[in-house]
């Protein structure tokens, strides 16, 4: 019966959807009087990465206007976050950019430790890093796969899987998940590296860079790949400036800006490595942008791989107001026992203020708003997602193009739907 | 080995239809290529290299619901998504078969909030719920596997 009912009203829902004059002002006359054509891309279909749609208004096979419709993905992490305690907060926002959920819990707790004006040791800021780019590379293998997929190369997935689920093994390895970590925490990261991550780790960064001459040797002189790829979704220096773009995308327009290096954190002013930097702004230059990232990365990962080995102490903060005391320490301190029992039952107050911090994530910056209250949970969170500013962009980058460029746009600019949607 | 083992001095093998056509729909089950969220990208990492669905007769995703016999809700499922799964699983042709994975998915998970269907069996029929968030593909072969339990125990009457 609660099935006749739910259908009931989903058609009702279909004929709200259906109405052309809710689009007048939205897309050009012409689509109203139906001398161009109006073709619904998504919200299921292989090729937008995700649940998003977009109407198409076609002038034969040439996009002369395209809406982006998001939020089939909403689902309310910033809501929710505000009746966490912080502590609490961090397994949901491994939730939104599902491709690097490390990026995203060091968003939100380096805004917390910014909040709390808490240091994290040079131990953690190490293991972190680490983090960050296994996350990067991670991301950039399931944007090749998906990519080279939407393009019509097939088997590249295939080869970008294979890799990325020896990075996914090391994150198991740390937190115990392969996906949704929530690692890295405010103050610190859950713990200490196990001995066998770093012969793991060692063995991986051995072997990558060869594996990243295979992907280029399959796409990067590809005659069919350059003709899908170069010329087409250029977008120009301002245009990326005047619409926020970040990452990649930005990078591609040869715009230099990058927050590891414009404004470091974590340690990243202390790593020897470079920003590539695109040309033309178009697809081809965004694929190789993100070529040359995995080898910048692996750069940042043997330095970082090098200073774990000889820095050793603490991996999170030792102030036991906000970063819970060591297991060992339980059964001999009453304090630690008073400091454990009140950081997972009530958490920590946050002063009443408020403060943003960004960091790049792979597909750009991310940054993350706190309201704090004075008490243990935030008035107000917010993220500024990456995601949802390249969205914003896709109309005025694919106008002009033709339809099957579409997918090619879509794929080079990296959104992930629940990153833009949240 | 299997059928020459069973064959007699004859060449003939009986079965019943039942079982025949059971086996053959278990031996080739198209999936919709589909997703929602985070377990659609360890629904990908089954289809890859490690665990390639493709031992299971699975690796044809059909991008069309006309072609499809397996509809995977890979992932929250929300409110103003949940009229396009219904349609896209009244368009999948008989018979179908439904796997609710991941947490979100079963029961709405850890969101229980304004966005979230509580559930996808709050809108179409579920055959095997798998818990995990995001369950790991090895979860999903096992649920895989279940469901082809539950197909090669159907009978006849029960065949729409």
């Amino acid at each position: 019966m609660a099935v006749a009912e739910q259908t009931q009203s989903i058609e009702e829902q279909r004929r709200w959807e259906g109405s052309l004059d809710q689009l007048r002002g939205l897309v050009s006359e012409r689509a109203i009087t139906g001398e161009t054509m109006l073709l619904n891309m998504g919200p299921h279909h292989p090729s937008t990465h995700g649940v998003l749609r977009l109407l198409l208004e076609l002038d034969g096979e040439q996009i002369v206007s395209c809406l982006p419709d998001i939020g089939f993905l909403h689902t309310g992490i910033e809501k929710s976050v505000e009746d966490k305690s912080y502590e609490k907060a961090v397994p949901l926002t491994d939730r939104m950019d599902y491709l690097s959920p490390m990026s995203n819990n060091m968003a939100f707790s380096a805004a917390v430790e910014k909040l709390l004006d808490l240091d994290v040791p040079e131990r953690g800021q190490i293991i972190r890093i680490v983090c960050l780019e296994l996350a990067r590379c991670a991301s950039h293998l399931v944007w090749l796969g998906t990519h080279a997929i939407d393009m019509g190369a097939m088997s590249v997935l295939l080869y970008a899987f294979r890799e990325r689920e020896r990075i996914l093994g090391m994150f198991e390895m740390l937190s115990g998940q392969r996906m949704m970590s929530s690692y890295i925490r405010p103050g610190g990261v859950w713990r200490d590296v196990p001995d066998d991550f770093l012969p793991t780790i060692k063995q991986f960064l051995n072997d990558f860079p060869a594996k990243v001459d295979d992907y280029e040797a399959l796409l990067t002189k590809n005659p069919i790949w350059k003709d899908r790829a170069q010329g087409v979704g250029v977008i120009e220096p301002d245009v990326a400036l005047a619409y926020g773009l970040t990452g990649p995308a930005l990078r591609g327009s040869g715009v230099n800006w990058d927050l590891r290096k414009a404004q470091p954190y974590s340690g990243y002013e202390t790593y020897d490595f470079n920003v590539p930097l695109g040309e033309h702004g178009d697809v081809y230059d965004r694929y190789l942008i993100r070529i040359h990232e995995f080898r910048e990365s692996m750069k940042i990962l043997n330095q970082a791989v090098a200073r774990l080995e000889t820095v050793q102490g603490p991996y999170r903060s030792e102030n036991n107001k906000y970063c819970p005391p060591l297991r060992s320490e339980l059964g001999q301190s009453m304090e630690a026992v008073i400091h454990h029992f009140k950081l997972w039952t009530y958490g920590y107050d946050a002063p009443d203020d408020e403060i943003y911090n960004a960091i790049e994530s792979p597909r750009g910056e991310i940054g993350c708003y706190i309201h704090g209250t004075g008490a243990n949970k935030p008035r107000r969170v917010h993220f500024k997602t990456p995601s949802f500013i390249h969205i914003s962009a896709l109309p005025v980058v694919a106008k002009g193009y033709l339809l099957a460029d579409m997918v090619a746009i879509i794929g080079s600019v990296d959104i992930v739907l629940g990153d833009c949607d949240r | 080995m299997g059928v020459s083992s069973k064959l007699g001095n004859l060449g003939v093998v009986t079965t019943t239809v039942e079982q025949a056509v059971n086996w053959a729909r278990t031996g080739a089950m198209w999936p919709l290529l589909f997703g929602l969220a985070c377990c659609a990208i360890e629904y990908m990492s089954s289809q890859a290299s490690s665990y390639d669905l493709s031992r299971f007769g699975m690796e044809l995703n059909r991008a069309t619901p006309r072609q499809a016999d397996l509809l995977i809700v890979s992932g929250r499922l929300t409110r103003k998504m949940a009229p396009v799964v219904r349609q896209l699983y009244d368009q999948m042709a008989e018979p179908k078969w439904v796997i609710s994975m991941g947490d979100c998915a079963s029961c709405g998970g850890v969101y229980n909030n304004y966005a979230i269907v509580q559930g996808v069996d709050e809108i179409i029929p579920v055959d095997v719920y798998i818990a995990g968030c995001p369950p790991r593909p090895e979860q999903l072969l096992h649920g895989i596997l279940t469901l082809h339990e539950k197909v090669r125990g159907e009978r006849i009457a029960d065949w729409a």
